[in-house]
């Protein structure tokens, strides 16, 4: 879960990180009235979960309370990435002489916490560590032990920082490496840090991502900050037909039959679990059908959760078809969902056999699942049809 | 042969009362594999499928051999329970609990590597050895799971739990069977990556060629070149990304917690590219698998 910067500095100014003074506003009257409280030349940053503000002309620097309200009032208004901003952040501006660049993440391969630390903040860091490999440290920690400023002194020395200025940053790092850990976040990340003009060291972006899992241990803070409940800060607000997939898969605690994403196309998927949703997605594009939805079933959910993930899907105007799709299973019963979707079709007024393009779950009682789709005349498919052939024979059908 | 589990290992289940872990053990034992009873604490005394229920690890480890755990409790107990079984001298630990945090993850991962423990997952189905052993859930109900793993001579280690289920059939109906396959988990954080687990299958005679199954997401796939490129290894591989349209789709969450495209090297075009360029084979359709493995077996 991301938080916006305002959110972030706010978590980051509780580990002693030393940051610019700042207002948070909604408007653009508020905007200018921050502007008039700080007293003095102002940046204006759009708060949206996305990089890339710069570019797309969500930052801007104001003189005045007047020339404030003005970008304020234009950031306000600025889509980017598709993603609306929830407000802007209204800082000092100060004069700044070097930027340096830290984060802390967790290493899969080394499976370990890790400090990537670089002398050359503001820039992409994926770049300065293709090009400029000297300027950058990486330096692993125990997610075990409490935390010793000693190892973000070494990643800050490692690219050759010395005197008052690696005291400083190692503070810094030092206080980003305990957030993440105490915190539960799967990135902290100052980009970037900012040494101006009479010495003092700050940061002056953060970006935090805090693991979804780990949410209700921290949901002190998350009050604290003013994150509600149920904002889950996906990459895009959901839609109707997400919400209420989710919804369907929160009534029922019975396996799983949700996460579903919606895409643009005509054919709708239902389709597990993970990995198998992951394949079958890919094979369905690959045949050249054109998906309107992700989603992903298992878990052995029940009858009445699989008829009103098919009923939602089917009720969407753009979907012309289902196709129903699945690995081999290991503990979902085939006919339970057989059972499922035949009637969520019929609930939603369609005929199986001819709403139903595929149906190809082999597993544990796919004879009585068969005997079923049989009935109904719904074609289906045994283990004896791949996952890709089954997706080329659903696409087939649309269209037709 | 096989590796990490055969015919004579004994283990438990944490966490055995819970609906799923009823399940699995019902199959276990149906399968033949040498489950010695389960723990779950204020529950001593009962029984599941005719196995003892305990209210510690060490109820078991001080009366007998328990050569395995498997770990299906709670996401809030599950780091507990690992170092419980790492406490009580376990070696090979295999978590099916989802929806650990990471950090708690790393945690009981560095103890598990201290103490010298094999650790599976976490978020995984646990490891088959056809006709010898299944310790977890993968394969399903007895039935199931001899019709998907015929015993035979492919290794198999998957991100996803279904999925392995999937190229094992595919193996066993093209008439190469399984050796062991490995569900190793769709975390972000794993005990054992594929690079981790290939010595063993090197050193296995059974074993004559690799199927992997492959997600976006982290680094793991190139641990596994650096590994073939560093070690010598002879056996064939042949890897199956999924998850292909998330390439353009960065910072969206998809199928598993480790699968994410977050920068470039996340992306399955970055993925197959680095595969390929040490000669593993990368499948565009699960029945190629067993068809590239065949070739490059006899070639």
């Amino acid at each position: 879960m991301r938080f916006y910067e305002y959110e972030a500095k706010q978590v980051l100014a509780g580990y002693g990180v030393a940051l610019p003074q700042r207002e948070f506003a909604t408007t653009a009257d508020a905007a200018a009235e921050a502007t008039s409280k700080l007293g003095g030349p102002v940046v204006i940053k759009s708060q949206v979960l996305s990089g890339g503000r710069m570019k797309a002309g969500g930052v801007k620097f104001a003189d005045t309370p007047e020339e404030a309200r003005d970008h304020a009032a234009a950031i306000l208004e600025l889509t980017i990435n598709g993603l609306e901003p929830a407000g802007v952040l209204v800082e000092e501006k100060r004069s700044v002489e070097q930027e340096y660049y830290a984060a802390v993440t967790y290493d899969g391969r080394a499976k370990r916490p890790l400090i990537i630390f670089s002398d050359m903040g503001g820039i992409d860091i994926e770049e300065v560590a293709e090009q400029y490999p000297d300027h950058l440290s990486r330096t692993h920690f125990s997610a075990s032990r409490p935390f010793s400023d000693f190892t973000a002194k070494v990643a800050v020395a490692s690219v050759g920082v010395t005197g008052r200025d690696l005291n400083q940053l190692t503070r810094i790092v030092a206080g980003l490496a305990r957030l993440f850990l105490e915190r539960d976040m799967t990135l902290a990340e100052i980009n970037p840090i900012g040494k101006l003009d009479d010495g003092s060291i700050i940061a002056l972006d953060c970006h935090l991502d805090m693991e979804s899992e780990a949410r209700n241990t921290h949901r002190a803070l998350l009050q604290e900050i003013g994150v509600p409940d149920d904002d889950n800060r996906q990459a895009r607000p959901p839609t109707q037909f997400e919400i209420d997939a989710a919804n369907v898969d929160a009534a029922d605690t019975r396996g799983v039959a949700g996460n579903l994403t919606q895409f643009d196309g005509n054919l709708g998927l239902i389709i597990g679990a993970g990995g198998g949703s992951l394949t079958l997605f890919d094979a369905v594009r690959a045949a050249g059908g054109s998906p309107a939805n992700y989603c992903e079933i298992g878990g052995n959910p029940s009858v009445s959760k699989a008829a009103a993930l098919t009923k939602l899907i089917c009720e969407q105007p753009q979907v012309e078809k289902i196709a129903v799709m699945m690995n081999v299973v290991s503990n979902t019963r085939v006919d339970i969902v057989a059972r499922g979707v035949i009637k969520g079709c019929i609930e939603a007024g369609f005929d199986p056999a001819e709403k139903i393009a595929i149906f190809r779950i082999p597993g544990s009682w796919e004879e009585e699942g068969f005997a079923l789709l049989e009935k109904y005349g719904v074609e289906y498919v045994d283990r004896s049809v791949s996952m890709h052939e089954a997706a080329e024979r659903a696409v087939a059908k649309m269209g037709a | 042969m096989s590796i990490l589990v055969d015919e004579n290992t004994t283990f438990i289940i944490q966490g055995i009362t819970g609906r799923e872990a009823v399940t699995m053990a019902r199959e276990v034992l149906d399968y033949g594999s040498k489950l010695l009873g389960g723990v779950t604490p204020g529950r001593k005394g009962r029984d599941v499928h005719g196995v003892p229920v305990e209210d510690t690890v060490r109820a078991f480890t001080e009366r007998e051999r328990v050569d395995a755990s498997v770990v299906s409790v709670p996401p809030a107990f599950a780091a507990d329970a690992v170092n419980e079984a790492i406490e009580a001298g376990i070696k090979l630990i295999i978590v099916v609990t989802e929806r650990i945090p990471r950090k708690q993850v790393a945690q009981f991962v560095e103890y598990a590597q201290q103490e010298g423990v094999r650790l599976i997952g976490p978020n995984c189905l646990g490891v088959i050895s056809p006709g010898k052993s299944k310790v977890g859930g993968v394969g399903g109900a007895v039935d199931s799971a001899r019709r998907a793993f015929v015993p035979g001579s492919i290794g198999v280690m998957s991100r996803s739990g279904g999925m392995t289920v999937e190229i094992a059939n595919s193996l066993s109906e093209a008439g190469l069977g399984v050796s062991t396959a490995v569900s190793i988990g769709g975390d972000a954080i794993i005990g054992s990556t594929y690079a981790e687990l290939m010595p063993l299958f090197d050193a296995d005679e059974q074993t004559k060629g690799i199927a992997i199954y492959s997600e976006p997401g982290g680094r793991a796939e190139y641990e596994l070149a650096d590994y073939m490129a560093e070690s010598g290894s002879k056996l064939p591989v042949v890897a199956f990304m999924a998850g292909r349209f998330m390439d353009e789709m960065p910072g969206m969450r998809f199928g598993h917690a480790g699968t994410i495209v977050e920068g470039k090297a996340d992306t399955t075009a970055e993925k197959i590219a680095n595969l390929e360029a040490i000669g593993i084979s990368v499948a565009e359709r699960i029945e190629d698998i067993p068809r590239l493995l065949k070739e490059r077996i006899e070639g």
